[in-house]
This record gives structure tokens, C-alpha cells and sequence, in this order.
């Protein structure tokens, strides 16, 4: 039996009839063709497909979208506002916390949760915090740069906006 | 990959979860964080025709501490015991076990209630509600049932949880003074399962002679165990390096410890002894440093 689901996804509303076998991830990327969402291992390990749901970073290829019915939905498109790069893109770009792109929209969606718990992230609480996302290219070191410099450009923003 | 396909129910009361449970049987499955769950149905190990999500039952979830018990609900994640103030002072060593479960992103759905019904032979929660003698609180329409933690193992994935039954909650008695505790595990390097971890709580007296000594295994034999042995030998002892290794060579006595893809059969008792002399080193340490659990 099909199931009416309504999720917010990047803050519009979304109502779908869904089969409960449906996976968040396939709902995002071929329901919805928000496909900045990869699916890397299919088996919770290597946290490409990480999104955040109800402000918790999880891997959508082992939540069903049923379970996400009247949630808030985050993805990596969800990151730029009015065509700016959110801090954690232009750290990522800057410091090239990346080679081949693959795991990076999980691993920035990670970065929001990490940043978010611990804005002054120690190197310890950042490889804590990224332990469920895989990146086969960089050796992470220039992730862990990437994330640092986000924090700092993070910290910066809420600082001119509270003077302002 | 994609499960087979299942009817899903979302109760929002124990008591409609319970008559679902009642009315599916053997057809239906109940689903906690689900991280276990649904990728054994994407690979089809599981094809429950009729899925009963726990997510929205209020009953099963939150941290209480009271002065004589700590009660964990069951679909309690394990972020919720990593991040929460009443545990770190009440029993903080639940927080270094949930501390070093799977990722972030598993430990924000993953829950303490769907570990222990699970009872996956290398999960973390096992060997510490064994060692910390937990109590497991299941509910099904003829009442409330209370087991011991160490009755709840039984056999690979097995658990003394029975036709009916829903996990409802985990409770932990305070520890008693001069009480130390740890857990040390060796992690998998991609699912961070534990290929061998030990739990171990030791009570002293004044004179820093042992009084109480329980140790939990897990990842090595078919389901989380007492180290009987090793608890045995140490009780009426001087708790003390030399007496803590010695104790800790019985450490894989009588468990069913065979080859497998990681590790020889030898390989695994070896490491099965070492973490135990690891884990109990550590207690005494804490002993050294006076870092006590609890009140």
C-alpha cells in the first residue's frame, strides 16, 4: 500500500504517494531529481548520501522516506542562499577539500552537524565528528583544513552579523 | 538495493504497537533506529511482510535518573546517551561506550533498545549492560517482564525476548562507591563493530582489595558474555597490575572463538586476553586517579 508523505526538502514542501520500500536517498534524487545526494556504498558505511533530517546528520540510503514523513530535510542544495556559497562550500573550494567530488556533498553535510556541536572544533573532535564519511582521494588533510577554515568563516558571519 | 516490499505501520502508543505485534506475529518486525534492520532487508536476509516503526512512540524514549536507578527508554540513540549531562554524571561510562558506536550519522538513528534486541554478536551495548548487570524491561499485552542482562543473551541474535514482547527500557542501578569502570574495543575499520570489546566495572574496599569485579565480552563468541573466570580469580584480591594479568589470561576461557575473514581462531583469544587486560588496567587507573562512576 502506497503511502501520502509530506516532507519538507530546503525549505519547500513536498507531498508525494510513496511505496514504504522507498529509501529517503531515492526519494531525493529521482522523486524529487535532487541528485546532489550520492549513493556511494548503499550500506551505511561510507556516508555520501549524508543529509540532514530534523537538524541530525543521516545517511539516506538507510532511512526509508515513510520515516522521514513530516520532517525537514536538508541536502547539500540546500547549502548556497541567493546564489552565495554557504562558508563550509568556500572552505571546501579554498582549501580544495577535494579531489574527485564524489563524497563531498556527505561529507559538507556532515561539516554542518560537526560545526553546529562543536564550533571551535578540536582536530580530535573533527576526525571524531567525520568518522562516517569515506573520501578515497585527499587522505583528509585538506578536509580537515577545509573544516577548520569553514568554522573560522562561520564564527566570523555570526560575529558581523552581531554587530550589525 | 531495495527491500522486499512491506506493509508500514507507525503506531504512537505502546499499547496500538503491541496489538499490532499481536495481530502480525511472525509476519511482522519492529524497527527501532532501523540501522541494523534495514540493511539486512536491502540485502533480503529479512523480508518482514508488515514493518511496525517505533519512531513515534514517546513511551520508549528519553533518560531518566532517579536515586535509586538510571532507566535509558529503548529507542533512546545513542547521541542522546553520547550527549547527555545526567549520564555523564550518573554513569559516564555509558557515554565513553556510545562514544565509540559505528559514525555520527548512525549513532544520531541507531538506538540502545534496538542494539540489545538485535544483540549483533559485535555490538558495543551488549558487553556493558552485562558488566554494569542492566535489566531489561519488556511489555507485551499480558504485562511487564524483567530480565537480567545476563539471561538476555542467548544464542546468535537470539534474546530472551519473547513472541509479544517489545524491549521497553534499560535500567542500571547506580554503582557503589570505590567503583571504577571502562570499555576498550578494537574497532572494524569500516563499520567500527567492535572485533573484540571488553566492559569492566571493579569495586574496591578501603584497603584496595577487590570486592566486585564483573567484565562483559563482546565480538568474539556468539553473543556478549561474562569473563566468569576472570571475574572470579580477581574477587578478595589486591586489585593490581600483576593480580589484573594474570586474572586476565582466563579471559576467553569457554567461549566458542572460531577462524573467520579477520582473524585466526588464536588470533582472536589473544586479543580477546589482551583487551580484557587492557580495559581492567584502565580501571585500576581511574582507581589511581580517583575517577569514580557515579555517586
Amino acid at each position: 500500500m502506497k503511502h501520502q508523505i509530506s516532507i519538507t526538502v530546503n525549505g519547500a514542501p513536498y507531498s508525494r504517494e510513496v511505496e514504504p520500500r522507498l529509501l529517503l536517498v531515492h526519494f531525493l534524487r529521482e522523486t524529487l531529481h535532487l541528485t546532489g545526494t550520492h549513493v556511494g556504498c548503499d550500506t551505511s558505511q561510507c556516508g555520501a548520501c549524508t543529509i540532514r533530517l530534523n537538524g541530525q546528520a543521516v545517511k539516506s540510503c538507510t532511512v526509508f522516506a515513510v520515516q522521514a514523513n513530516g520532517g525537514d530535510v536538508t541536502t547539500v542544495e540546500g547549502l548556497a542562499q541567493s546564489g552565495e556559497l554557504h562558508p563550509i562550500q568556500e572552505a571546501f573550494h579554498e582549501c580544495h577539500g577535494l579531489q574527485c567530488g564524489f563524497c563531498t556533498p556527505g561529507m559538507m553535510m556532515a561539516v554542518t552537524q560537526l560545526l553546529d556541536r562543536y564550533p571551535e572544533p578540536t582536530l580530535e573532535q573533527i576526525k571524531h565528528q567525520l568518522d562516517g564519511n569515506i573520501c578515497r582521494c585527499t587522505g583528509y588533510h585538506n578536509i580537515i583544513k577545509a573544516v577548520q577554515v569553514a568554522g573560522k568563516k562561520i564564527r566570523a558571519r555570526e560575529a558581523r552579523v552581531g554587530l550589525s | 538495493m531495495f527491500p522486499a516490499a512491506f506493509e508500514y505501520h507507525r503506531p504512537t502508543t505502546l499499547h496500538e504497537a503491541l496489538a499490532l505485534l499481536e495481530e502480525f506475529g511472525d509476519n511482522a518486525k519492529l524497527m527501532s533506529g532501523g540501522h541494523s534492520l534495514i540493511p539486512s532487508m536491502k540485502l533480503r536476509l529479512i523480508q518482514p511482510e508488515h514493518l511496525i516503526d517505533l519512531a513515534s512512540i514517546d513511551a520508549l524514549k528519553g533518560i531518566r535518573v532517579d536515586d535509586d536507578v538510571i532507566t535509558i527508554g529503548a529507542a533512546t540513540t545513542h547521541w542522546e546517551v553520547e550527549s547527555s549531562r545526567d549520564i555523564k554524571e550518573a554513569l559516564p561510562v555509558l557515554c565513553e561506550v556510545a562514544r565509540v558506536i559505528a559514525d555520527p550519522q548512525v549513532r544520531n538513528r541507531g538506538t540502545m533498545g534496538g542494539s540489545l534486541a538485535n544483540s549483533d554478536p559485535a555490538a558495543d551495548w551488549p558487553a556493558t549492560i552485562v558488566a554494569l548487570d542492566a535489566e531489561l524491561v519488556c511489555r507485551s499485552q499480558r504485562g511487564e517482564r524483567v530480565v537480567q542482562a545476563a539471561e538476555w543473551f542467548q544464542d546468535l541474535f537470539v534474546t530472551a525476548l519473547m513472541d509479544g514482547e517489545i524491549l521497553c527500557a534499560i535500567r542500571f542501578k547506580h554503582l557503589p562507591p570505590r567503583t571504577a569502570a571502562a570499555y576498550q574495543k578494537l574497532p572494524h575499520p569500516a563499520s567500527r563493530f567492535a572485533l573484540v570489546g571488553v566492559s569492566a566495572a571493579v569495586t574496591t574496599d578501603e584497603s584496595g582489595r577487590c570486592i566486585e569485579a564483573r567484565v562483559g565480552i563482546t565480538g568474539v563468541h556468539k553473543h556478549a558474555v561474562h569473563a566468569r573466570e576472570v571475574e572470579q580469580s580477581l574477587k578478595g584480591r589486591p586489585f593490581a597490575p600483576a593480580v589484573i594479568s594474570s586474572a586476565a589470561t582466563m579471559a576467553d576461557s569457554g567461549l566458542e572463538i572460531a577462524d573467520d575473514i579477520h582473524f585466526s581462531a588464536q588470533d582472536r583469544r589473544e586479543l580477546c586476553r589482551t583487551y580484557v587486560e587492557r580495559t581492567l588496567k584502565q580501571t585500576y587507573q581511574r582507581m589511581l586517579d580517583c575517577d569514580f562512576q557515579g555517586k
